[in-house]
C-alpha cells in the first residue's frame, strides 16, 4: 500500500514538476509569474489532439508540430503583449498573464466546445506493468521516464550549451549580460519558448492520464505553483524536487487521511512553506534592500 | 479651487457643492431607475442585471481597498464571496434568521477568514501573495463542495424571502441592495479619509517607510484583508438571494479574476473607479454571453462559428473579450477608467494650454 502510493504519487508529481519547471524558468529570468502557463499548455494539447484525431498525423510529426505551435504562441505573447508594458508593476504583469489566460481559455472553448475528449496517446492508460509486486500503469511509468529525460535535457542545456549559459547570465544580472554582448531581449523570447514547450509536454501527459477539456489545467496550475513554492521559485532542481514531493505527500494524505480533502494539501503546503521558509527548500534566500 | 485650508476640509465627504448636487442627482436617478427600466427596457437592461451590477460593485469596492489602497494582491475573492453567500443562505434556511441579521453575520464570517488569510500574507509580497490567495480561493470552494452541511456538490436553494407578507421580487431586492451599496460606498470613501485609510495608503507606497513612521503593519494589513473580505461577504449574501440558488462550482478561479479585472479596469486607488468597472464588465459579460442575439454581429458570428469553430462554445467570446480588455487596459491606461476621467478633467481645466 505504502509503496504503491509513493509510486503513483511520483508519477503525478512528475507532471506537477514539469509545470513548476515551466513557471520557474520564466520567473527566474523575467520575474513574471505566468498564470497563463496552464492554458498555454492546454491549447498546445488541443492542437496535438486535432492533429492526432482529426488529421490522423503520425505521433512524432504531431509532436513536432505541437512544439512548434507552443514556441510560436509563447514568443507571440512575450513580444506582442508583455514587452509592450512600460514600467509594469507586479500587479500589472499578473493582470496581463491572467488576461492572456482568459483569451486562450475562451478561444479553446469556442473552437473545441466544452465536451470532454480522450487524447489518442501511444501509451495506454489502462494497462499496467508490475515490478516486485508494485503495480504501475503504463502511462504513469512513461510519464516518469519522459519527465526525468526532459529534466536531464534541461539540466544539460543550462549547464553546457552557449545559449543556456547566456540564459543563466541574464538571470543573474541583466545589465552585465547586455554588456557582455548577450541579446537579452532574445533571451527572454527563448525562455518563454522553452517554458512553453515544457508546459506542452506536461499538458499532454496530464491529458493522457485523465481527460481533455477546457478547464483541465485549473487544478494542475495550482499544484504547479505549490511545487514551485515548495522547492523555491528561483531554483530549477527545486521545482523538480518540489513537484515530486507534492505528488507523494498529496497521495499519502489521500491514502491515509482523507481522500475527499486531498486537494487541500497543495494550499496547506503553500501557506506553511511561505510562512516557514519563503524562499523554498532549495533556493538561496536573498533579502531585498531598500 | 483645490486648495485645502484645514484638516476638516480634507476629510469632508463632499468636497464641493457641485459634487454634492451631482451625488443627490445620482441618488434620485438610482431611485427612479427601475421605473425607467420597466417602461423602456433601455439598453436591454433588466432589474436583475442592475442588481447583479450593484452586488459586483460592492465586491469591487472592497477588493479595491485591499488592492488599490493597501497594495496587496488577492486572487481569492471568489472564496470570500462564496463564504458570504453560503453563510447567509444557511442562516436564513436552517435557523430562519431575518435577512438584516444574516447579511452582517455573513460579512463578519468572511472577514474572520480574511483576517486568518491576512496573517500569512504579512510575510508575503507580490507574486507569492498572489499564489497564496489563489490557493485560498480554490481550496475554500473545494471544501464547501465536499461538505454535506453546505449542500455538497448540488449547492443550496436560497429560501424565498417575504416582505410584509408578500414574497420579495427583483424590484424589492433592488432597493435593499441599492441602500446597502450606497452605504458601503460612503463607508469606503470615509474609511480612506481616516487614520486607517491613510495607514493603508502608506503601506501601499512603502511598507518599510510606513513601519518606520509608526504604522503597525500586522494590524493594518490584516485589517485591510478583513475589511475587504467583509465587503465580499455581504455582497455574497446578496448575490445568493438575487440568484435564488448557489452552487460551489460557480465560485471558481475565473470569478476571482473577474473581480480583479473590475478593479483594474475601473481604476486602482479610487472608489468611483471600481463601480464603473463593475458596471462595464458585468454588463458586457451578460450581453456577450448571449452574443448570438445581438443584431448584425450575432448572425455573422454564428455563421463563422458553424464554419470554423463550435457553435456550443460561442458564449466563450465573452471570455476572450474580457481577457483582451484586461490586457489592453494594463498596456494603455494603467489607471483604468478613472485615469481616463482624470485626464479628461485636467484637459478641460487647463483648456487653452
Amino acid at each position: 500500500m505504502f509503496g504503491q502510493l509513493i509510486v503513483s504519487g511520483l508519477a503525478v508529481g512528475a507532471c506537477y514538476a514539469l509545470l513548476a519547471l515551466a513557471m520557474v524558468i520564466i520567473y527566474k529570468t523575467s520575474e513574471v509569474l505566468n498564470f497563463a502557463q496552464g492554458e498555454m499548455a492546454m491549447i498546445s494539447t488541443f492542437i496535438a489532439f486535432t492533429l492526432l484525431d482529426t488529421y490522423q498525423v503520425p505521433f512524432p510529426y504531431a509532436l513536432a508540430i505541437t512544439f512548434l505551435f507552443a514556441i510560436v504562441l509563447a514568443i507571440f505573447f512575450e513580444m506582442v503583449f508583455l514587452r509592450q508594458a512600460k514600467d509594469p508593476t507586479v500587479l500589472g504583469l499578473i493582470i496581463i498573464t491572467l488576461g492572456f489566460e482568459m483569451v486562450l481559455m475562451g478561444f479553446v472553448g469556442w473552437k473545441w466546445g466544452p465536451d470532454q475528449r480522450a487524447l489518442p496517446f501511444p501509451v495506454s492508460n489502462i494497462e499496467a506493468y508490475t515490478f516486485y509486486g508494485l503495480i504501475i500503469s503504463k502511462i504513469n511509468f512513461w510519464t516518469l521516464i519522459v519527465s526525468l529525460v526532459l529534466m536531464l535535457i534541461l539540466f544539460l542545456f543550462f549547464r553546457y550549451t552557449k545559449l543556456g549559459i547566456a540564459m543563466r547570465a541574464t538571470q543573474q544580472n541583466q545589465l552585465a549580460a547586455r554588456v557582455m554582448g548577450i541579446r537579452t531581449k532574445w533571451i527572454f523570447s527563448f525562455t518563454w519558448a522553452i517554458s512553453s514547450m515544457v508546459g506542452a509536454v506536461a499538458g499532454m501527459l496530464i491529458a493522457a492520464m485523465g481527460v481533455l477539456d477546457p478547464p483541465m489545467m485549473m487544478d494542475p496550475l495550482l499544484k504547479g505553483f505549490a511545487s514551485g513554492v515548495l522547492g523555491g521559485m528561483t531554483s530549477l532542481p527545486g521545482a523538480a524536487v518540489g513537484g515530486a514531493l507534492l505528488g507523494v505527500i498529496e497521495n499519502l494524505f489521500g491514502g491515509y487521511v482523507s481522500l475527499s480533502f486531498k486537494s487541500v494539501v497543495a494550499f496547506a503546503i503553500i501557506v506553511l512553506m511561505l510562512c516557514i521558509k519563503p524562499s523554498g527548500l532549495l533556493a538561496k534566500h536573498y533579502v531585498k534592500k531598500v | 479651487m483645490d486648495i485645502k485650508r484645514n484638516y476638516y476640509e480634507d476629510i469632508e465627504l463632499f468636497k464641493s457643492n457641485t459634487i454634492l448636487v451631482w451625488s443627490i442627482l445620482f441618488l434620485i436617478f438610482l431611485a427612479i431607475l427601475p421605473w425607467f427600466i420597466m417602461k423602456y427596457h433601455l439598453l436591454g437592461l433588466s432589474i436583475y442585471i442592475v442588481n447583479l451590477i450593484a452586488v459586483h460593485a460592492i465586491v469591487a469596492i472592497g477588493l479595491n481597498i485591499l488592492v488599490g489602497f493597501t497594495g496587496q494582491i488577492s486572487m481569492g475573492h471568489a472564496g470570500f464571496f462564496a463564504l458570504g453567500a453560503f453563510t447567509a443562505v444557511i442562516l436564513v434556511l436552517r435557523w430562519s434568521f431575518p435577512l438584516w441579521i444574516a447579511l452582517p453575520v455573513a460579512g463578519f464570517v468572511s472577514s474572520a477568514f480574511g483576517f486568518i488569510l491576512g496573517l500569512p500574507a504579512l510575510r508575503l509580497k507580490g507574486p507569492y501573495l498572489a499564489i497564496a490567495t489563489l490557493g485560498f480561493g480554490m481550496t475554500i470552494t473545494t471544501i464547501i463542495k465536499r461538505m454535506e452541511f453546505f449542500g455538497g456538490r448540488m449547492g443550496l436553494q436560497a429560501p424565498k424571502l417575504e416582505l410584509f407578507g408578500t414574497p420579495m421580487k427583483d424590484i424589492h431586492y433592488y432597493y435593499v441592495i441599492m441602500v446597502i451599496a450606497v452605504l458601503m460606498t460612503i463607508g469606503a470613501v470615509k474609511l480612506i479619509k481616516t487614520r486607517v485609510g491613510r495607514a493603508f495608503i502608506a503601506i501601499r507606497d512603502s511598507d518599510i517607510a510606513a513601519e518606520a513612521m509608526g504604522v503597525n503593519l500586522t494590524y493594518y494589513k490584516t485589517l485591510a484583508f478583513a475589511v475587504s473580505a467583509f465587503y465580499a461577504g455581504v455582497a455574497g449574501g446578496l448575490y445568493a438571494f438575487i440568484l435564488g440558488f448557489i452552487n460551489p462550482e460557480s465560485f471558481h478561479l475565473i470569478m476571482s479574476i473577474t473581480f480583479l479585472a473590475m478593479v483594474v479596469v475601473g481604476g486602482l486607488g479610487s472608489v468611483m473607479g471600481p463601480i464603473c468597472g463593475a458596471t462595464l464588465m458585468t454588463y458586457l459579460d451578460i450581453k456577450l454571453q448571449a452574443i448570438q442575439d445581438i443584431s448584425l454581429i450575432g448572425p455573422a458570428l454564428v455563421t463563422l462559428s458553424q464554419k470554423y469553430m463550435s457553435i456550443a462554445g460561442i458564449s466563450n467570446i465573452a471570455v476572450i473579450v474580457y481577457g483582451l480588455i484586461m490586457i489592453l487596459i494594463v498596456l494603455f491606461e494603467p489607471l483604468g477608467i478613472f485615469g481616463f476621467w482624470i485626464r479628461t478633467k485636467r484637459y478641460w481645466k487647463t483648456w487653452p494650454f
